[in-house]
């Protein structure tokens, strides 16, 4: 469940989560883009580096850790898979090159999550959902979408208590080979679905009861407004794409390898 | 009989819900454990049947240390049955679900059979025997997560808030199985914020506050202290309020039980009456 606490939002005042959510969007998509663009190892732990400040910034030091834990998993799958792959793709031999390779994949994945997690991390759902609605998105999908994003730690957190109580019935996950362990899971799926249903009706219920849908035109406690910060950020988003851009075209970019030979 | 030694434990997210625990609960008690929302109460019995282990301190469950062995082995002698039933039905049938356990557990299928027409008959749930749990209305589903429980009959019985969504005619039936539970030197652990069913019940009473067990005594003794009850955000019984209100006539502070209330008022009556 480590994954979901790293992206559970948590009111805290910094430059960051000050920061407006479209433009953090925008940032988080440009990275996302940056990042797939390239297969490179040094540019991706240059992308990885970028987005420490912001951690550092935000103050959410642990939270980010544990959103980083909870990738682990997948990275290293990805890893082993990228390696294996390569690795009998050569001929069966270790390549520097075949091991750079693997390892940039999945620090292409480890930015991804890692700028997504920020992004979390830093919005509370209620500005994702009026920067959603300030774009002009229905109010119902902006509604829908950011009552998913506050659900998510929720259902974790059933997710555990469902555990709980199947445990306490004599319920061993980890027992049996691997069709029994997946089988193992019903018990836990099941009332988490059933729960994620019924709560869903009771929330639509109580909407229903206050009104939801009275009128076509609502309106706003607060509006998101752009401050100087956000241009700040937005100049920062366009300078890593046009260094990008033009690292992409015009630069060879060396292997780490290479550059390790070259400076020896 | 379960020992808890200096317990404290803290939740991955910093918050320290138990803080230095000790105490002792003998086989065939009955333990009604109290205090207001965030004191520590289901933490507490979740250490019971090792859900949670401590992050510091001992907990012995006849004589095993919770963190040597497994919540599956644990739980064949401590059951536990979790406030919402919904986090628990899973299966088509009751009969299935009140199956799932005694499977786990390994028991023979015509112990099964046996178990469960056992279980469905003391909760008075015979007659949904092939409904789906879910088709079940909130209270009957209640019974059925702790006709699931009781089926492997441990030894130790923690229920998690067992009164919520219960009818009057439930929770007495609850206190008279709780009754014979006792009878049969069963320990029974309740996590409850039920004063009324407390008073009726009349069992031990761990009051819990910010994580410390503030009182530890028979229920007469703490739900007629008033100074205590108000620290635990708990408001006394009616009978006890109606008696703490009446001491200045001379009548006793310490009456919870009805059955009480009732003889000591008759006799008051017919003295003033002579």
């Amino acid at each position: 469940m480590s994954v979901f606490e790293g992206l559970k939002f948590r009111k805290v005042y910094s430059p960051i989560h000050n920061l407006d959510p479209r433009i953090k969007f925008v940032y988080v998509c440009a990275i996302f883009g940056v990042a797939i663009v390239f297969w490179e190892l040094l540019p991706l732990i240059t992308l990885f580096l970028l987005q420490l400040p912001f951690v550092f910034l935000a103050g959410v030091r642990r939270q980010w850790l544990r959103s980083m834990r909870g990738a682990a998993f997948l990275a290293t799958i990805i890893f082993l898979t990228n390696f294996i792959f390569s690795f009998i793709g050569a001929g069966y031999i270790v390549t520097a090159k075949n091991l750079e390779n693997a390892i940039a994949m999945t620090l292409r994945f480890v930015v991804l999550v890692e700028s997504f997690s920020i992004f979390f991390i830093t919005t509370s759902p209620d500005h994702l959902g009026l920067a959603l609605e300030q774009t002009h998105i229905p109010y119902e999908f902006c509604f829908a979408f950011t009552t998913a994003v506050r659900f998510v730690p929720v259902l974790a957190e059933e997710a555990q208590t469902i555990m709980d109580a199947q445990k306490a019935r004599g319920l061993e996950l980890e027992r049996g080979n691997f069709l029994k362990r997946i089988r193992n899971y019903i018990p836990i799926l099941i009332p988490l679905i059933v729960s994620a249903i019924r709560r869903s009706l009771e929330l639509a219920e109580a909407m229903e009861s206050r009104a939801w849908g009275a009128t076509k035109k609502r309106t706003n406690l607060y509006v998101l407004k752009l401050h100087r910060s956000d241009f700040i950020l937005i100049a920062i988003t366009f300078g890593i794409i046009a260094i990008a851009v033009y690292v992409r075209l015009y630069v060879a970019i060396p292997s780490l390898n290479e550059l390790l030979i070259d400076l020896a | 009989m379960i020992e808890v030694q200096d317990v404290y434990f803290t939740y991955p997210s910093g918050v320290e819900a138990l803080k230095g625990i000790q105490l002792t609960i003998q086989n065939g008690e009955f333990v009604a454990v109290m205090g207001q929302n965030g004191a520590g109460k289901t933490t507490l019995v979740k250490h019971f049947n090792g859900l949670l282990k401590p992050s510091k301190g001992k907990v012995l469950i006849d004589g095993v240390e919770t963190t040597k062995v497994s919540v599956a082995s644990l739980a064949r002698n401590v059951g536990f049955v979790f406030q919402n039933p919904d986090h628990q039905l899973f299966s088509e049938t009751v009969e299935d679900e009140i199956a799932f356990a005694l499977k786990n557990f390994g028991f023979k299928d015509t112990i099964v059979k046996r178990r469960i027409t056992w279980a469905l008959n003391l909760l008075g749930l015979a007659q949904y025997r092939k409904t789906s749990p879910f088709m079940l209305s909130g209270g009957e589903r209640k019974r059925v997560a702790l006709a699931s429980v009781l089926a492997w009959n441990p030894k130790i019985l923690i229920l998690d808030e067992p009164t919520i969504g219960q009818d009057y005619q439930q929770k007495e039936k609850l206190r008279q199985f709780i009754l014979q539970m006792k009878a049969q030197r069963k320990t029974v652990i309740i996590v409850t914020h039920d004063v009324e069913f407390v008073a009726e019940c009349n069992p031990r009473v761990l009051l819990m506050r910010e994580g410390k067990v503030t009182i530890d005594g028979e229920a007469r003794k703490v739900l007629t202290n008033p100074e205590v009850l108000t620290q635990a955000s708990i408001v006394p019984p009616q009978i006890a309020q109606i008696f703490l209100q009446l001491s200045d006539f001379g009548l006793p502070k310490n009456i919870i039980d009805v059955y009480e209330a009732h003889q000591i008022l008759l006799k008051t009556l017919e003295k003033k009456a002579k």
